[in-house]
């Protein structure tokens, strides 16, 4: 009976560990920023080169960041969405326009709605890398103090605000 | 037929130099090439994971290789550019992710099995040899 007793318990202890490891998509990389501040960066806006969007524009209001691009398939998905989320919320967001083109960026914005208070325009794709970013659209949640609490890579939609964001946000002092 | 052997290899030799992925002009001084060169073999590409950046066309990969040569054109050292990178895309990016608190157990893990392994080994061993000899199981050979 004894002899049982080890590769019992060691097939106990790798049953949920491999369980867990056939759940994690290792396309999905984790944000090295959560729970940091956001990163520093420095654009001028898509409309207008003279104007500024900093990370201290982040800093006193909970927010979303979301970095986009016109050629970016997942980010047409998501962009009614994103126009949803901004007439219904009162929170800010922040747009990082990703390697694109300023005319295209604009004329996107002009045809489909434009949901973002403003949005840098990255044009050499630097401030992208900064943030970690491996695709886009990816959404950062920014609390008051400018600190990154979550980040979703891929286009949103109600399910996944509903599941990831929602419950975030309710539990941030606003 | 070595004559058409000859002429299919030099097509596709040269053509494979033909779609070189980094088109980026170098550096000048052969020794920051090859560093960049062995830098950008060992930075994964973070969108198709199975490539490095060296590899790879993806649009992210041109960046980070963009990125990695303006920070040895800065004069950053090896490790200065592999923390640029890890605070961005975190241990996975490199192929030999560096020893941390995090990594650790990564890279004992090939020691710590081998040597639970032996352990294993010597001890049924050593339990078989101290087993007595079952006379029952000696065959004796045919009864005579």
């Amino acid at each position: 009976m004894n002899r049982y007793i080890l590769p019992l318990v060691a097939v106990v202890v790798m049953i949920p560990i491999l369980i867990l490891g056939l759940q994690s998509d290792p396309s999905k990389l984790p944000s090295q920023y959560i729970g940091k501040p956001a990163p520093q960066f420095n654009l001028p806006t898509l409309k207008d080169p003279s104007r500024a969007l900093s990370s201290a524009d982040l800093v006193g209001q909970v927010s979303l960041v979301n970095i986009w691009g016109t050629w970016c398939v997942g980010c047409r998905a998501e962009h009614a969405f994103l126009m949803q989320l901004a007439e219904q919320h009162n929170f800010p967001i922040f747009g990082i326009n990703w390697r694109d083109d300023r005319q295209e960026a604009q004329q996107w914005l002009k045809q489909y709605g434009d949901p973002y208070v403003a949005s840098g325009f990255d044009q050499d794709g630097r401030v992208g890398i900064d943030w970690g970013a491996y695709g886009a659209p990816e959404t950062f949640l920014i609390s008051v103090e400018g600190r990154v609490v979550h980040r979703f890579a891929g286009p949103l939609n109600q399910a996944i605000w509903d599941e990831e964001f929602a419950p975030l946000i309710a539990g941030m002092s606003q | 037929m070595i004559r058409f052997s000859t002429v299919f290899l030099s097509i596709f030799l040269f053509a494979s130099t033909a779609i070189a992925i980094d088109t980026d002009k170098g550096f000048d001084d052969p020794e920051l090439q090859a560093r960049y060169t062995r830098l950008i073999a060992e930075v994964r590409c973070v969108t198709c994971q199975n490539q490095s950046i060296k590899d790879s066309n993806a649009f992210i990969a041109a960046d980070l290789r963009r990125e990695i040569r303006r920070l040895i054109s800065e004069g950053k050292s090896d490790a200065e550019i592999a923390d640029f990178l890890v605070t961005r895309y975190g241990d996975f990016v490199l192929y030999r992710p560096r020893l941390s608190g995090k990594t650790l157990l990564l890279w004992i893990a090939p020691f710590l099995l081998f040597l639970i392994g032996s352990i294993a080994i010597v001890r049924v061993v050593r339990f078989r040899m101290n087993q007595p000899i079952d006379d029952d199981l000696i065959d004796e050979g045919p009864a005579s």
